[in-house]
């Protein structure tokens, strides 16, 4: 019989019984849904009382355009937001910068001063829509722009529910959108959720991702072992703040992947919530139970998919879909199936909503909670997976912990030697990949004809330019300074940067102008180049 | 045979270069990795200076036709020419033709096996 590995690396046995499962505590490791250590699920009735979320990653051109395509899909039944912003925004760039050139308005929307994000949330009500922000190294003055425009559209601080990334730590594993050196990084991040925590109470000022990691090419276990260490990094920087665990940690939400072998996935959100449960309430002495629930938003990535006969993809959207509603998600979204070629078209967009909403109200997995629970095979799965999430925790101390594990650069180059070892494990056909590596079809070539492929506007971008002059010419150009000034003042004492952000965000000063204020001060992080 | 594997622009996905990297230096290639956010000079001065023989360019953001001509224009401007220049990365069907015309040798759209990438480069020509 052929050999099985789980992602992780274990072996997976072609039978399991009641044998495999005798060392599983039905109290202590299982329980009941909604009560510690929450392996079944957060909530005691999950879907039945509120299914998921639905959050499609969107943003691209201007504001404007962005804005369009929000209101698009909340007129098809999305019913909250998820940012994409442009590479010159991720890195504290100016459209006008010279080294945003080409990319404005590529991967995401543009985005220089406050007027931008007054566009893109034009006519959706801040109090009623929740947005997450994919921002992490710009979280500070993005997040204080979408606190100033809900400030403006009238709306209570406590009624602003957002999700800015802000998870500065995975950036400098994976996804690659760190501006400043560790320290100062890290101290932004606790800025952001020190203040959100203090001003926003119904903001989740940090989502730490797992997710970026695993699309990077690492592991399932290593993924949660990673995103925990992460998310432990971050309890211990508030703590040293001198806040008490119980005042941030109900507001710390995950982000991760599913795709891959369901089962897998769904062990390992099973595992990883036990562990981050007993790991807040254990080692971390929290009190209130919202501070041992891990919350994720839950979806694909775009590995998962082939840029061979793209249309199969929506088959495999659909299969991560129940993998991650399985898997007990708050929040989905889910890739485009033509995200190998192109932003993604409406159409494709539509698509990948239509197949969570079909996931959620025709298939019957949001019916009852948790309906895997007590399967020989899943509840042995979890434990394996727990066991093996413990090991790759082990492996980062042994690196000295997950952030000199990333100053170093040990962490990204394991992520990198898994990647190629999943290479290797598709070209040998170990990993089976349908029109790929097996069941290899003549339609490749032409299905590539078929994609709508996005034209990128050359006179979006001159229309972004043209406004961020308005707007300099505009403003209190004394006042701008003066905001800028008190940044740099900031940044270079131990005030919470978050207030001087927020004073130049409303000021009209240029994100770039906040980024460069900081740079003076911080510098910029110097890459440990290692393959 | 030399090869740098460059990330040009802002653009910080890395798993496609480091894996193309590794790929290539398991097949007997020597490989030199620049990191994330070159400039097309950065990339351009460092090719030189490794004298290597081909400079790859993995750019997944969108902006490969500018970057890769800034990198073809300035290995011309530095008498460089005859190091090859070729692009991985997300690169929509129609624009592997543009990118030929700039001078680029071989483009490896997504989902290009990786055999594939050790056999163009290996027949490329020493400098």
């Amino acid at each position: 019989m052929k050999e099985i590995n789980a992602h992780a690396g274990f072996p997976i046995a072609p039978v399991y019984g009641p044998e495999d499962v005798a060392g599983v505590d039905f109290a202590r490791d299982i329980g009941r849904p909604g009560e510690y250590p929450y392996t079944r699920g957060i909530h005691k009735h999950m879907y039945r009382e509120r299914v998921w979320t639905m959050r499609q990653y969107v943003g691209f051109g201007t504001p404007g355009e962005t804005n369009a395509r929000f209101k698009y899909l909340m007129a098809h039944g999305q019913d909250a937001l998820n940012v994409a912003f442009d590479l010159p925004t991720q890195l504290g760039l100016d459209s006008d910068d010279p080294k945003a050139e080409g990319e404005v308005g590529r991967v995401g929307m543009a985005v220089d001063t406050l007027a931008d994000m007054e566009e893109a949330f034009a006519g959706i009500p801040l109090d009623r829509v929740s947005v997450s922000l994919t921002i992490n190294g710009m979280a500070a003055p993005i997040t204080a722009m979408y606190y100033a425009v809900a400030e403006k559209q009238g709306v209570a601080a406590d009624r602003v529910v957002t999700t800015p990334q802000n998870d500065i730590l995975k950036e400098f594993i994976a996804r690659g959108t760190w501006i400043y050196p560790v320290d100062p990084s890290l101290r932004l991040v606790a800025d952001l959720i020190e203040f959100s925590a203090r001003q926003y109470p119904r903001s989740n000022p940090v989502s730490v991702c797992g997710y970026h990691i695993r699309e990077a090419g690492c592991t399932t276990a290593q993924e949660m072992a990673y995103g925990l260490a992460i998310a432990a990094a971050y309890v211990e920087l508030m703590l040293a703040r001198g806040m008490a665990v119980d005042d941030f940690a109900p507001r710390i939400s995950f982000n991760f992947t599913a795709w891959g072998k369901i089962f897998e996935e769904v062990a390992k959100f099973r595992a990883g919530r036990r562990l981050y449960a007993r790991m807040l309430r254990e080692r971390f002495r929290a009190a209130n139970p919202k501070s041992w629930m891990f919350r994720s938003l839950i979806g694909g990535g775009g590995s998962a998919f082939a840029v061979q006969e793209p249309e199969n993809n929506i088959v495999r959207g659909a299969y991560i879909a129940l993998a991650a509603a399985l898997s007990g998600a708050q929040t989905m979204a889910l890739p485009t199936y033509d995200e190998a070629y192109t932003i993604p078209s409406s159409k494709a967009q539509l698509i990948a909503l239509r197949t969570m909403q079909i996931c959620a109200e025709e298939s019957g997995v949001a019916d009852t909670v948790d309906p895997l629970a007590g399967s020989y095979y899943v509840e042995a799965l979890t434990s394996a997976m727990e066991k093996q999430i413990e090991q790759e925790l082990a492996s980062v101390e042994r690196m000295g912990g997950i952030v000199e594990a990333v100053r170093s650069g040990a962490i990204q180059a394991e992520v990198a030697r898994q990647a190629y070892l999943f290479e290797q494990k598709v070209l040998s056909g170990e990993i089976p990949r349908v029109a790929v590596n097996c069941h290899v079809g003549e339609a490749a070539a032409e299905a590539d004809r078929d994609v709508e492929l996005y034209a990128f506007d050359e006179k979006a971008h001159a229309a972004q330019l043209a406004k961020l002059a308005r707007i300099r010419a505009q403003r209190d150009g004394a006042a701008v300074q003066a905001a800028l000034r008190r940044v740099g003042d900031a940044a270079r004492g131990r005030e919470n940067l978050m207030y001087p952000i927020l004073e130049a965000v409303k000021a009209y000063a240029s994100l770039g102008e906040i980024a460069q204020a900081m740079r003076e001060v911080f510098g910029e992080h110097k890459e440990a180049v290692k393959l | 045979m030399k090869v740098l594997i460059a990330k040009p622009g802002l653009d910080g996905h890395d798993r496609g270069a480091k894996v193309v990297a590794h790929a290539l230096r398991d097949a007997g290639f020597e490989v030199v990795y620049s990191g994330l956010k070159r400039t097309p000079e950065e990339i351009v001065a460092e090719a030189i200076q490794e004298d290597v023989d081909v400079v790859g360019l993995s750019v997944l953001s969108g902006a490969h036709l500018l970057l890769a001509r800034r990198v073809v224009d300035a290995l011309r401007a530095q008498d460089a020419a005859d190091i090859a220049v070729v692009v991985g990365g997300i690169i929509p069907p129609r624009d592997v033709e543009a990118l030929k015309q700039l001078g680029v040798r071989h483009v490896f759209p997504m989902g290009t096996p990786l055999p594939e990438i050790v056999k163009a480069l290996k027949k490329e020509p020493q400098r």
